[in-house]
This record gives structure tokens, sequence and C-alpha cells, in this order.
């Protein structure tokens, strides 16, 4: 029913929080986007009317970057960083941090599940 | 983290200088440099700078998409060699 932005349609939950899951989308812009709209934040998405529905559309379209652009614009701009050589670039193509945090221990999310290495000496108690 | 805007972008004075009066004189040089710390100004472009890295200079051709990195940025000042006992691996496409 609720189709917004390409392919997003929670159904029960009150739209403050639906729109928010929508890329791009988090609960401050989607506050306001139901402010400029004069929605009522409270509304489940499945009591909204069509009209409803369009006004947060025509808002989206024409304030925001959502979804497959907003992917493709974080996208670009780290290839910008990894053609261009500078140390930011680098460490996205190595798979490593690439805002200083250490790595001696955890920095799992960008290094993936652990590697034993083989002769290392667990740390001791 | 990010600079005052209102100081606007930083460059060691030197530097600008010299690499304007290349730009006034159409002359293209490379210039060696210590000052990490400076900004790429637009005026760079087409210049190859040779960053100090505390040990050598690397050699770096400015492009447009750099302009608003510091230099220090493209000059790594770590080497890696690898873990002791590691085989090495031939990357391809890792420059």
């Amino acid at each position: 029913m609720a189709r917004i932005a390409g392919v997003d349609l929670p159904r029960d939950k009150r739209i403050e929080y639906a729109l928010t899951y929508i890329f791009g989308i988090g609960l401050p812009s989607s506050r306001r986007i139901l402010a400029s709209t004069g929605i009522n934040p409270d509304t489940r998405v499945r009591e909204l009317t069509e009209g409803e529905t369009s006004r947060i559309r025509e808002v989206l379209d024409r304030e925001f970057r959502v979804e497959g652009d907003l992917r493709r614009e974080f996208a670009l701009s780290i290839r910008r960083l990894m053609e261009i050589g500078c140390y930011r670039g680098i460490r996205h193509r190595r798979g490593l941090p690439v805002r200083g945090q250490r790595t001696k221990t955890n920095a799992r999310i960008r290094k993936g599940p652990k590697r034993t290495v083989a002769g290392k000496k667990k740390a001791k108690k | 983290m990010g600079r005052s805007l209102k100081k606007g972008p930083y460059a060691d004075p030197k530097l600008l200088e010299k690499v304007r009066g290349m730009n006034s004189r159409n002359e293209k040089k490379a210039i060696k440099t210590w000052s990490r710390r400076s900004t790429i100004f637009p005026d760079f472009i087409g210049h190859t700078m040779l960053v100090h890295d505390g040990r050598k200079h690397i050699p770096i051709f400015i492009t447009e998409n750099m302009v608003g990195h510091k230099l220090g940025e493209f000059a790594v000042t770590r080497l890696f060699r690898g873990h002791a006992g590691q085989q090495v691996e031939r990357r391809s496409g890792i420059k």
C-alpha cells in the first residue's frame, strides 16, 4: 500500500518511525517531513490517506536524497578517496578502519571474522 | 575535527609562494617539501610535489580531486613489511 521512495513499506507502525525505514531518513528528518506536511506523527501507515502519502513523496523528492541515489553518492566518494591514493583511500582499500581507531585489538567490523595466527602467544591474565 | 571556516585553509606561505611563482612563470618543476600539513590549493593542480615521509620525498602528482586534502595524506609515513613468518602474497590491484 504505502510505497514511498521505491521499495519501502512498513505497515503497522506510526509513520514517524516508519519513514526511518527509508535509507537516508532518520528520526529528525522524519519529524521534519511530518511537521512540514502537517501530518500527525501518531498516524499508522495503513491509516494514511492518498493525499498525505503524496505530500510525503513530494517533500522527499524535493528536499531529500534517499536510497539508491544516496548509496551511489557514498560509493562515489569512497571511490574518489581510493583513486587519489590518500591515506583514507588506502585504509578503504585494505579494509582497515579509516578514522584512526586501534587495530591491535577490535576493529572486527572492518577486518571481518578473526583469523587465528599460528604461533601467536595468548595474552596472559 | 575540521578547521574553522573563519580561518580558511592553511598552506605554508613559503610553499604557496613558490607554487604561485611557478604558475606565473608557467614553469613545471617538482617541488621538494616537508610541509605535510599544507592544504592542497587549486593552484597546485598539475604540479608534482615531493612530499617528505620522514625518510625520503615521495613524488605526488596533484590532480583536481586532491584539492582540499593535505599533502601528508598522500605520503604514508609507516612502513609495514608484514608480520614475521607471514608468507608474502602478491597483491594485484592494490597499489
